[in-house]
């Protein structure tokens, strides 16, 4: 029993780390010490927080390398927005139509989470990395080509353009191909942004320390004896890849529910490669790396703003500078002895490796 | 009809083989160090730019400017395995790709400081007549990627085949620690497998501008990716493959284009590569691994 | 006596199995039959095939030829995840252990199948979760202690000795509820202490959950203490079974095998 608090302790931890970042910015924000700048980077912090937290769910606990989750961002996104849309004029309240947008985005990501998971899954390593970078693609390329509109009959849905949706003269384009979503009403608030952190959060600390976790964690350690010991080795792969996926869906629509227009192209590659930087400089399976990794690493751009050209330049240095002293053994020992000669003992990692 | 299936084909086929260029320095890294150089497809890019600061710039005529961009990717090439990828040859492949993913982030910026975001228009590099057979007409741009790709896959699987450099290479991919004790220099055919995935790289690059002559430093992503997915398709750290994956995916990006639909091409190609994985999951060509129990 | 009664009906019955590499044939025409509580041994010199037995029961490899009955029935066309469902589980030569869970979170992935509650029950923390997690956790430390490892169960199991790693996975086996425990080498790297130790162990398992016992094994004073039906594989294909006495007089056995080993000696 010891085990499970001590899970239970690094939980509390991560729920508290939210909720006095939250408390913070809220009344930093109230008493109006934040740029206007820096205030609208909160929910899109809120927004990379849970993308980082569920890419991990993938890449860390289950040990998958995935290329494509920005892909299930964009479901998300349009989803939600063409939902809020929809509800406009039928739902009054503003909060409401937003819990509902998110669970429709979380929908249909875990919808396409479970379509290509079946493919995919199958699949193992780097093909298995360049297959979800695949489908991210098909899925910003599909819907750079998508028009919907809504008029008094309903949704109208074309590939072509926006005059073959044949709407009503009251029909609004919502989804407008390349041009992406246009004209939405801003309902996402920081808080209902730390709300769904702490959600996505609840729901992955619990699923990893119970018996579906520790047979998604079992596959990742070691496949083979998983599948020895009874695993439904596949049942636990999509288990962990469908859950992520509509956490990125959830956190696609509130992402987009804060701005007045999204492009498909936001969510391109780059999008998922950013993600996974914030899960590897946060520490693989490390959910609280992870969080803070994505939060840091969301607004330093912004403070590097000074620098202008030179800022991405530096952010791929350190980028690389930080992958070599991590990861390589001469780098690590070095960076141990220093530590050794600062605090005057013999780093602990070292100590175990000889 | 027929013509034009014809030239759709021959376009296919020359767009195919600059891929199939790419996919070649994309595959022999693969297997000799066995990771994603996503850093490739902006090598390429690299390589555009300086042939087009030579021509452009400098005046320099097309044989001395390609030669000169060749070597500067070389250099480029060996250069990042040695600062960036060589430390890490212990470490974890998802360390050796974010690794990558920063090399490939440091050269769009660079370039970007360097050349800035306005796109540059490519110099025109092949100035011969089109052929003309029939109806038919091939533009000599085509012919010359065609070609330099043919000759490209006879000098390197020659190499890789007769030579003992080229064999030192498959020893070293097949079994690094075995070829170690063999007595081959495996840093030097690391770096030599580099040098030439980047070389070719800078062919790449001036045969694409030549082709679609707007020069931008993103220019290099999204071919590199598709290149990367060719080699996949062909099956990754095969030669031949990388061949028949490239001009594979030329064609039938050609065709998607013109048949299906001009926006939705690159899932069209995505698409295919998922089916082929599907059905083999290791690509066309590609060698199928079993683990030891 | 009943125990012999039920020695005499078997688990296991293999008849003709066989698999071929890249045309090269790897085990051939293996026959054996294995009672329901009794200790088996596979041995043979190295590349004899005796892993790749394994792995054919345990459908790693799929069987090109032959019929493989399990308690009666056919598992010929189950996938490694239904044969150890319907009650075979097996240790690896090169141990396979989820290394970075803890002790106890390894022998619970072997209870995985026989815990009551589903993936909401888990994530919401349900009445079910909490019990049924209590109730598993009694029975891995009681699953522990077959080996005296209950103090080890929060430990990481990468960070066990060699040894200690060995007996967690007959541990984790043992939690699937098998019929049938294949162990491969499980004295590997143990001194003769620890061996007759493990010997000890092996004949508790059996008597305690009455199960059957098929283990590979090099070394002789194990497989000889304890089994009481040994086969001799070598390139692929039986070439003795009997009891103890009878393998150490085969004049083919020592041969192919034992006498390799006396070749060897001064």
């Amino acid at each position: 029993m010891k085990k499970l608090s001590k899970s239970a302790r690094g939980s509390f931890i991560n729920y508290g780390i939210v909720l006095v970042f939250f408390l913070i910015f809220q009344i930093m924000l109230s008493m109006g010490k934040l740029s206007s700048s820096f205030s609208g980077q909160l929910i899109p912090i809120c927004t990379y927080v849970i993308m980082a937290l569920s890419l991990n769910l993938v890449v860390g606990i289950s040990g998958e390398l995935s290329l494509g989750h920005a892909g299930f961002m964009s479901v998300g996104a349009f989803s939600g927005v063409i939902a809020a849309a929809c509800m406009q004029n039928s739902v009054e309240a503003s909060w409401i139509r937003l819990i509902l947008a998110i669970v429709i985005g979380a929908a249909f990501a875990a919808v396409a989470g479970a379509v290509i998971g079946v493919p995919v899954l199958r699949l193992r390593g780097d093909y298995l990395a360049i297959v979800t970078l695949a489908f991210g693609e098909i899925i910003k390329n599909v819907l750079n080509c998508l028009y919907i509109g809504v008029d008094s009959h309903g949704l109208h849905i074309s590939m072509k353009d926006a005059n073959a949706l044949g709407m009503e003269a009251d029909g609004i384009t919502i989804i407008n191909g390349p041009m992406g979503a246009l004209g939405i009403k801003k309902i996402s608030t920081f808080a209902s942004a730390v709300i769904l952190i702490l959600i996505v959060l609840f729901i992955i600390q619990n699923l990893v320390n119970s018996r579906s976790g520790r047979a998604i964690k079992s596959i990742r350690d070691n496949r083979i004896a998983a599948e020895a010991c009874g695993i439904n080795v596949m049942k636990y792969k999509m288990m962990a890849f469908v859950v992520s996926a509509a956490m990125a869906g959830a956190a696609g629509a509130l992402y987009a529910l804060n701005y007045s227009t999204v492009v498909p192209k936001k969510f391109d590659f780059n999008t998922s490669i950013l993600i996974l930087v914030f899960v590897v400089l946060g520490g693989i399976g490390n959910l609280r790396g992870s969080m803070i990794a994505a939060a840091v690493l969301t607004v330093l751009p912004e403070m590097l703003r000074q620098f202008q050209d030179y800022r991405m330049l530096v952010y791929a240095i350190v980028l690389i500078l930080v992958m070599i002293l991590t990861n390589n053994r001469k780098a690590k020992d070095m960076l141990g002895r220093m530590k050794a000669g600062i605090f005057g003992k013999i780093d602990h990692r070292r100590q175990t490796n000889e | 009809m027929v013509i034009n299936m014809l030239n759709y084909l021959i376009n296919g086929i020359s767009l195919g083989s600059v891929y199939a260029i790419i996919a070649l320095g994309y595959t022999m890294v693969y297997g000799i160090a066995k990771m994603l150089n996503f850093a490739h497809g902006d090598v390429i890019m690299v390589g555009g730019y300086i042939s087009f600061c030579a021509t452009s710039y400098l005046g320099w005529p097309v044989i001395p400017s390609v030669l000169l961009s060749i070597f500067v990717c070389t250099i480029l090439g060996i250069m990042i395995e040695r600062l960036a990828y060589k430390p890490l040859r212990m470490a974890t492949s998802l360390a050796v790709l974010i690794t990558a993913i920063g090399v490939s982030y440091f050269l769009q910026n660079a370039a970007l400081l360097i050349w800035t975001s306005n796109p540059k228009a490519f110099p025109n590099m092949v100035t011969l007549p089109p052929l003309v057979i029939g109806e038919l007409q091939i533009s000599s741009v085509a012919m010359v990627t065609i070609i330099a790709c043919i000759v490209i896959m006879v000098v390197l699987t020659l190499f890789t085949n007769k030579t003992k450099l080229g064999k030192a290479m498959r020893a070293v991919s097949e079994d690094k620690d075995a070829a170690q004790l063999m007595g081959i220099n495996v840093d030097a055919t690391i770096s030599l497998t580099f040098a030439i995935g980047s070389g070719l790289a800078a062919i790449a690059g001036v045969l694409l501008c030549s082709a679609y002559p707007t020069l931008m430093p993103t220019t290099g992503a999204m071919p590199g990716i598709k290149a990367f997915t060719a080699a996949v398709f062909g099956g990754i750290g095969s030669i031949p493959g990388a061949m028949l994956g490239g001009i594979l995916l030329g064609i039938i990006e050609i065709f998607g284009k013109a048949y299906i639909s001009t926006q939705l091409s690159d899932a069209i190609v995505f698409s295919v590569l998922i089916l082929i994985l599907l059905v083999k999951p290791t690509g066309l060509l590609g060698k199928k691994i079993n683990e030891k129990v | 006596m009943n125990n012999q009664e039920k020695t005499a009906r078997p688990v296991l019955e293999v008849s003709h199995l066989g698999i071929d590499f890249g045309g090269l044939t790897a085990v051939d025409d293996f026959n054996m039959k294995i009672g329901a509580t009794e200790i088996a041994g596979l041995i043979g010199p190295n590349g004899a095939g005796k892993t790749t037995v394994f792995n054919l029961l345990t459908k790693v490899y799929q069987p090109v030829r032959g019929r493989i009955l399990l308690d009666g029935k056919d598992i010929g066309n189950m996938n490694t995840i239904q044969v150890n469902r319907a009650g075979i589980a097996r240790t690896f030569q090169n141990i396979r252990l989820f290394e970075k869970l803890s002790v106890g979170d390894n022998v619970k992935i072997g209870l995985h199948n026989s815990i009551q509650y589903g993936m909401w029950s888990g994530i919401f923390r349900l009445p079910k979760y909490w019990s049924e997690e209590k109730r598993i956790h009694e029975k891995t430390l009681e699953l522990l202690s077959i080996f005296d490892m209950q103090d080890l169960a929060d430990v990481t199991a990468s960070s066990l000795p060699y040894g200690a790693q060995r007996r967690l996975e007959i541990v984790r086996a043992l939690a699937t509820e098998p019929k049938l425990l294949l162990l491969d080498e499980p004295a590997a790297g143990m001194n003769p202490s620890e061996t007759a130790e493990l010997m000890e162990n092996i004949r508790k398992i059996r008597d305690q959950f009455q199960i059957a016992v098929l283990l590979i094994e090099h070394d002789m004073s194990l497989v000889m203490g304890i089994c009481e039906n040994i086969a001799v594989l070598n390139f692929g294909k039986i070439i003795a079974q009997g009891n103890p006495a009878q393998i150490q007089n085969n004049p083919q056995v020592i041969e192919a095998y034992l006498g390799k080993k006396k070749e060897g000696k001064p």
